[in-house]
């Protein structure tokens, strides 16, 4: 194990103020159980999760309630004992509406329709879910499986299942897992915290991760800015055998991006899409997905909580709060003092690639990392202007695409202008935005165009299997 | 029972959340201040009409846009200073005497002609300023090609004189026809060319902002610390104009990258984002543009000075450099 510099540097990037001082000393505190919960069935990406139960239904902690739906799906578990007040469309984050189950956790237990069971075990109880298994006796598949059945997804954005990731496609082989421990996005320091209180979880994670993958070389990239995360990392990692290098990343944004941090610590680029990072013999994990499949298969504990980071200027006490998924926004906010003033800006994740929210009433999901309260004088909002060419936005694009081309062309409603730009590359960072003095929103012009493209690619996808049919 | 919305009202919008806070006003300051040290140059060597000149060139171009956004019916743009930077340019692009009518003409083109009938600032395909010094170039040809003595007060008998260049460009002659004799050409040198060190500080006819080297690399510097302007487009430029009369001959290549609107040129003129190409590659090509173009009329051209013609002609084909020079995406093939 050694400490090494990242020996390559992708071009672009920018320095957005990282403001993690507000809630980088604190540590991750429980979050006492909320009286209701929000349970999305889409909480990765892929298929929604199919729902199993139905108002009136008592669940139990642990139980299976959204079953996996095709490939890239993941299944969801109940994050608590409860009773199921409703299963209907609610609001997730992305504005979009999924089913979502609406858990009461003070319902009494007597509720349950078998009454005659044996005396359930007490609200939440630690006693394990899913049998406990050791890593070290337990066969690829088993462990692939055990990975698959806790619900395990990707818990730095994305939500990509993890169980699909660490199961390659025959021929592709994984020679470098890489762990992303980054968290190059303002204000969030949940991984951060999850390096430094959880770091015995995060090794046991990857000896389990390199089993499952077949022993490849390790990569654990983290920032510069993270000190201790490193120094957590050294210490945890100190004797592991292998070939296991801990990469410090030079402080710039997105050094999270998969792509990126592939390119920072191995030096191999990751073809356009829809090539994967595994195409180039790579599997990327955030660092606090791998403590997650350390407690599925050493506490056969399925994903039913996470780190998340409230901060932000509005919020009283900034904190990293433990909390079942499904917990709500305002049961959070609550939790840190409740707002300093009324916030002007709500944002579920960070200030880069966060989503605005209109409500505090949504449910956190496997993906949220965080949720900022901001207050007037934090946010910004300025009227957009002409272009005026001045190439910031390729200067700071890491995909080094032409934004400025791009939004023109979105502007003037010539999709296939943009789309011969390769903005089907665009992994909407919000470099070029962050940067842009016309303030013109590039990254929602990229965005607008990716969802016109992939509609027109549908339709006609469509239209093809309607015309082989007839 | 659906979750009841009170009083929230949270500001929708996507990604990203946070800004860098850079503006084009801000950018347009800084341009401003870095051509500062060259204004104050102008003023030191060519005296009040200097200072009228400058005046009447700025309020007139930002009177000129005002009433052209409210003509357009749209909002007024004063505020970005993009005005006030274009009748700044102009200023320094005039020789210091030049009749103020001509001057208030000339902004007016500037701003109505080259900027706003495009659609206002990022869409003119032409450097407004430039545009307008060639107008004024071909319709008033005699005084804008007339030009005051540094200090001509104290001589006010003969306060014109020719510019460095149009000696210079004899010299191209005299190489071609003389059999080139170093001599000689030291004597034509002594008789109407300005020493080294006085063509460095500006002490020399020349348009009120184009004399003064060292003003000018000041703001260069400035622009380049500021991450306002990139190095490409002087670096080319300049390099291109250097290089080239090594290879022609004629006066010294230093000579010809400290005269006329080189300096000025490709610092402040070529690298105007609007009317230059967007990536570096491009860049690259367009200060070569520029320079090669330059010293080609310079060497052959009806003219003793080609810079403004020459950017004006690499605006034009701006749109096709940036066509042949896009960004290959990361991880394309």
């Amino acid at each position: 194990m050694k400490t090494v510099k990242s020996p390559f540097h992708f071009k672009g990037g920018v320095h957005p103020d990282y403001n993690k001082e507000l809630a980088r000393d604190k540590p991750i505190e429980k979050l006492p159980l909320p009286a209701e919960l929000v349970v999305s069935m889409s909480q990765h990406l892929g298929a929604p999760a199919k729902c199993l139960v139905k108002p009136g239904d008592f669940v139990r902690r642990g139980q299976v309630i959204g079953e996996k739906n095709g490939f890239i799906s993941v299944c969801v578990r109940a994050p608590a004992d409860g009773k199921v007040k409703a299963v209907e469309k609610r609001l997730g984050p992305a504005g979009g509406k999924a089913d979502a189950v609406i858990l009461d956790t003070t319902a009494k237990p007597e509720s349950a329709p078998d009454a005659n069971s044996p005396t359930p075990p007490p609200v939440n109880s630690p006693a394990s879910i899913l049998p406990p298994l050791d890593w070290k006796t337990a066969s690829r598949e088993e462990l692939l499986k055990r990975v698959e059945e806790a619900g395990i997804c990707g818990m730095g954005g994305a939500g990509f299942p993890t169980s699909v990731k660490l199961n390659p496609p025959p021929g592709k082989r994984c020679e470098y897992l890489v762990l992303n421990g980054a968290e190059c996005e303002p204000y969030l320091t949940a991984d951060f915290r999850v390096m430094l209180e959880r770091a015995g979880r995060i090794r046991l994670g990857v000896e389990i991760m390199r089993k499952i993958l077949g022993q490849p070389a390790v990569r654990i990239a983290i920032e510069a800015n993270k000190p201790e995360a490193i120094a957590a990392m050294e210490k945890a990692f100190a004797d592991i055998e292998g070939n296991v290098e801990i990469v410090v990343l030079p402080v710039l944004y997105p050094q999270g991006s998969e792509k990126h941090q592939i390119y920072a610590t191995v030096g191999r680029v990751v073809p356009e899409p829809p090539a994967l990072p595994i195409d180039v013999g790579c599997v990327v994990e955030n660092v606090g997905t791998v403590a997650a499949i350390a407690d599925a298969v050493e506490k056969g504990e399925p994903l039913l909580e996470r780190v998340t980071t409230v901060s932000g200027d509005a919020v009283v006490e900034p904190k990293n709060i433990l909390a079942p998924s499904g917990t709500k926004y305002s049961d959070l906010v609550a939790f840190c003092g409740g707002e300093k003033e009324p916030p002007a800006k709500v944002i579920s994740g960070g200030t880069m690639m966060g989503f605005a929210v209109s409500t505090l009433e949504i449910g956190t999901t496997k993906t949220t990392s965080g949720l900022l309260l901001l207050s007037r004088r934090k946010v910004f909002q300025y009227a957009s202007g002409a272009c005026i060419n001045c190439g910031r936005c390729l200067r700071a694009c890491p995909m080094n695409l032409n934004p400025a081309l791009i939004s023109k062309a979105v502007d003037a409603n010539d999709i296939k202008a943009a789309e011969d730009a390769s903005v089907m590359d665009c992994i909407e960072c919000g470099a070029c935005s962050f940067g842009c003095p016309a303030y013109r929103t590039i990254t929602q012009s990229c965005r607008r165009a990716k969802n016109s493209i992939r509609a027109r690619i549908a339709a006609e996808k469509a239209k093809a299997a309607a015309a082989k049919n007839s | 029972m659906k979750p009841k919305d009170t009083s929230e009202h949270y500001i929708l919008s996507s990604s990203p959340h946070a800004h860098s806070n850079a503006s084009v006003s801000r950018i347009m300051l800084d341009v401003i201040i870095a051509l500062l040290p060259t204004t104050a140059m102008g003023i030191y060597f060519f005296g009040m009409p200097a200072v009228w000149t400058i005046a009447v060139c700025v309020s007139t171009c930002i009177v000129t846009e005002a009433l052209c956004r409210l003509a357009m019916k749209r909002e007024n743009t004063i505020g970005d200073l993009s005005a006030v930077l274009t009748g700044l340019l102009l200023a320094l692009n005039l020789p210091a005497g030049i009749p103020l009518w001509m001057a208030v003409l000339g902004s007016v083109f500037a701003i109505a002609i080259a900027k706003q009938v495009f659609g206002g600032l990022g869409m003119n395909p032409f450097n407004p300023a430039l545009a307008a010094r060639a107008f004024m170039l071909i319709s008033f040809t005699g005084p804008m090609t007339t030009w005051l003595k540094p200090f001509w007060w104290k001589t006010p008998e003969a306060a014109t004189t020719a510019t460095p260049l149009a000696v210079m460009k004899t010299w191209f002659v005299a190489e071609a026809t003389a059999s080139a004799s170093p001599h000689g050409l030291c004597n034509a040198a002594c008789k109407g060319v300005p020493s080294l060190c006085d063509m460095l500080v500006g002490n020399m006819p020349g348009c009120i902002g184009e004399v003064s080297a060292i003003a000018l690399a000041i703001g260069a510097v400035y622009l380049l610390w500021r991450k306002v302007i990139t190095w490409h487009i002087p670096v080319s430029f300049i390099a291109t104009v250097f290089v080239y009369s090594l290879i022609a001959g004629g006066a010294p290549a230093m000579m010809q990258v400290l005269t006329g609107g080189v300096m000025i040129g490709a610092c402040f003129m070529a690298t105007d984002y609007v009317t230059s190409p967007i990536t570096a590659k491009g860049k690259l090509v367009f200060g070569f543009g520029c320079g090669l173009l330059c010293m080609l009329i310079r060497q052959f051209g009806a003219y003793p000075e080609g810079c403004s013609f020459a950017i004006l002609i690499m605006n034009a084909l701006c749109p096709l450099v940036n066509r042949w020079t896009q960004p290959r995406p990361f991880g394309a093939k």
